[in-house]
């Protein structure tokens, strides 16, 4: 499903921040990428991505190279993936029912098509009583909850979640970590970046860990 | 007693029939009530309500923010530029009839001008150049202006009641050619020099000449007015969707990550724009017609002046028809054509540079 072949990335002139970095993702699969804080983990997660291209090396993404893809190319590929972002990137003008469904509506479904899931998924996350609020008044944890609705919704064949119970209580983390785990098990790779150890002792998943640039896998 | 239980019973069924009246009232006002509520919370009030939603929940909004100070300058700037542009199009139609009409009148007439001599009997002269246009080939009506016709014209440089009598006023044929064939004016400038030797013969060429041009160029003038005040609001448009480009970079780039391709997103910026170019150029088009409407009735009213005659030859009569509202409806279409266009080129653009 992901190859990464031998990739590095430079911003700029500077030196590579991540190096020769050789990895694949399995459907149905399920792995922690985890390291230290400025590791690398949200590049790397931008990189699967699309949304940065890297200096060298190779990524194959549902079998095709999109290493020199062009925007348009991207999009379809982006289309079967869910992301939480770790600042939520949720659209501050849009109602959270709005921001859930966005990913919907870009794929031009009708509004009546997805009402109900969207709701129902809402409800799950326990945000049914907020869809109507916009999200500079939720709190962190509530964006982060729309932010994984929002992911979750297309029901995506690769999840990238890039720390997302860093704002929930241990419960509701666990509920996640639940609902993660479920979405493995019909059929998504779900690829969490977390260095929350707790978080990672609660199942026997592999484990990509990024050190000083170059990434090593556990398991 | 009678009486007084018929008025009783007729008192109770006006009452019933009022609080009935009341009753379907308070119903409709509560419909109306809710239908405005709704309407508040931003929802139609023909839309009924969905199990599972709360009421008033906002739910297809646009995905671009919008900046409503922006956005009103800009129909601001678009209905102006809707307005002259309109304007321009609508004199310039409106000239372009005139002339057709004065180009037509003028090219169809010719003035025959006889100059008095002592040494010859001018009425004679007149009978013999009348003759030689009577019966010529593509001359459809000769007519001899009387003399008093002759010094009317003259009253406007020498005023009235003055005896012309005793001047040399010159006296004039009117000779109008037939529609299906132009008549040989150099044969009968020949036949007219040969019948009187006094008589010059003027087909208007020239004036009909200088007058197109000046027509025509004010036509141009009024095209070129159009095509730049077009321009100006493609600029507009162009330099508002970067602005707006910028401000919504965020909210571009999260489209972007959730599988927006380039197209699906300059199509938002392409709808919100080509909305506020239809909006503006509403009111611009409709402000110019109200203006053309207007103008029309003051030069009516000033029709019986001294210059309405002439500034009528010239312009014709302040009306632009349903062509000249057709082009007004048109140049307003494709102002917010253009908007669209341009918005859509313009995001098209930064996308590939973001790219």
């Amino acid at each position: 499903m992901v190859r990464f072949e031998g990739i590095g990335l430079r911003y700029g002139m500077g030196p590579e921040v991540l190096r020769d970095i050789t990895f694949s993702i399995e459907p149905r699969s399920f792995q922690y990428l985890t390291g230290p804080s400025g590791a690398g983990k949200t590049t790397l997660l931008k990189l699967m991505l699309l949304s940065l291209k890297p200096t060298r090396g190779l990524i194959n993404l549902f079998g095709h190279d999109v290493t020199r893809r062009q925007n348009d190319a991207l999009s379809a590929a982006r289309q079967r993936m869910g992301v939480v972002f770790q600042d939520f990137r949720l659209l501050d003008h849009l109602t959270v029912y709005e921001n859930v469904s966005l990913p919907l509506r870009v794929k031009g479904r009708d509004e009546a098509s997805y009402r109900s899931e969207v709701i129902e998924l809402l409800r799950w996350v326990g945000l049914g009583e907020r869809m109507h609020s916009i999200p500079p008044v939720l709190s962190g944890g509530e964006k982060q909850r729309a932010a994984i609705a929002r992911a979750l919704i297309v029901k995506p064949e690769l999840l990238l979640a890039d720390e997302p119970t860093g704002n929930v209580d241990p419960t509701l983390a666990r509920r996640l970590l639940r609902l993660f785990m479920e979405l493995q098990r019909l059929g998504t790779a779900v690829v969490i970046a977390t260095h929350d150890l707790n978080l990672m002792d609660q199942n026997d998943a592999r484990r990509l860990v990024l050190a000083d640039g170059y990434l090593h896998v556990d398991g | 007693m009678l009486t007084a239980e018929r008025v009783l019973r007729r008192v109770r069924g006006a009452l019933h029939r009022a609080g009935a009246r009341c009753g379907r009232l308070w119903q409709a006002v509560r419909q109306g009530a809710m239908s405005g509520a709704r309407l508040a919370a931003g929802q139609n009030p023909a839309m009924p309500e969905i199990p599972g939603l709360p009421s008033g929940l906002k739910r297809e909004q646009p995905l671009i923010p919008v900046d409503s100070t922006a956005s009103r300058a800009l129909v601001a700037v678009i209905a102006i530029l809707t307005f002259l542009a309109a304007l321009a199009g609508g004199a310039a139609h409106m000239v372009a009839i005139a002339s057709s009409d004065w180009r037509s009148a003028i090219s169809n007439e010719m003035t025959v001008q006889i100059k008095p001599d002592p040494r010859r009997n001018i009425e004679d002269d007149i009978a013999r150049a009348a003759r030689v246009f009577r019966g010529a080939p593509g001359v459809a009506e000769v007519r001899i202006v009387p003399r008093a016709e002759s010094d009317r014209l003259l009253e406007p440089w020498l005023g009235a009641g003055l005896q012309l009598a005793e001047l040399p006023v010159p006296r004039l044929l009117v000779v109008t050619s037939s529609r299906s064939s132009r008549p040989d004016v150099e044969a009968l400038r020949q036949s007219l020099r040969r019948e009187a030797p006094t008589a010059s013969l003027d087909d208007h060429r020239l004036w009909v000449g200088r007058l197109s041009t000046m027509a025509n160029t004010l036509i141009l003038a009024g095209i070129a007015v159009v095509l730049l005040v077009t321009l100006a609001a493609g600029l507009a448009v162009a330099f508002a969707t970067r602005g707006a480009m910028a401000g919504s970079h965020d909210s571009v780039e999260v489209l972007h990550l959730v599988g927006a391709n380039d197209a699906f997103i300059a199509r938002e910026f392409q709808g919100r724009f080509l909305k506020l170019g239809l909006e503006g150029g509403a009111i611009g088009g409709l402000s110019a017609l109200v203006v053309t409407v207007v103008l029309g009735w003051i030069s009516l009213s000033w029709s019986s002046g001294p210059g309405a005659d002439q500034l009528k030859a010239l312009f014709g009569a302040f009306e632009i028809g349903w062509t000249g509202y057709l082009i007004v409806i048109g140049i307003a279409a494709l102002v917010a054509l253009i908007a669209g266009l341009v918005s859509r080129l313009t995001v098209q653009r930064h996308l590939r540079q973001m790219a």
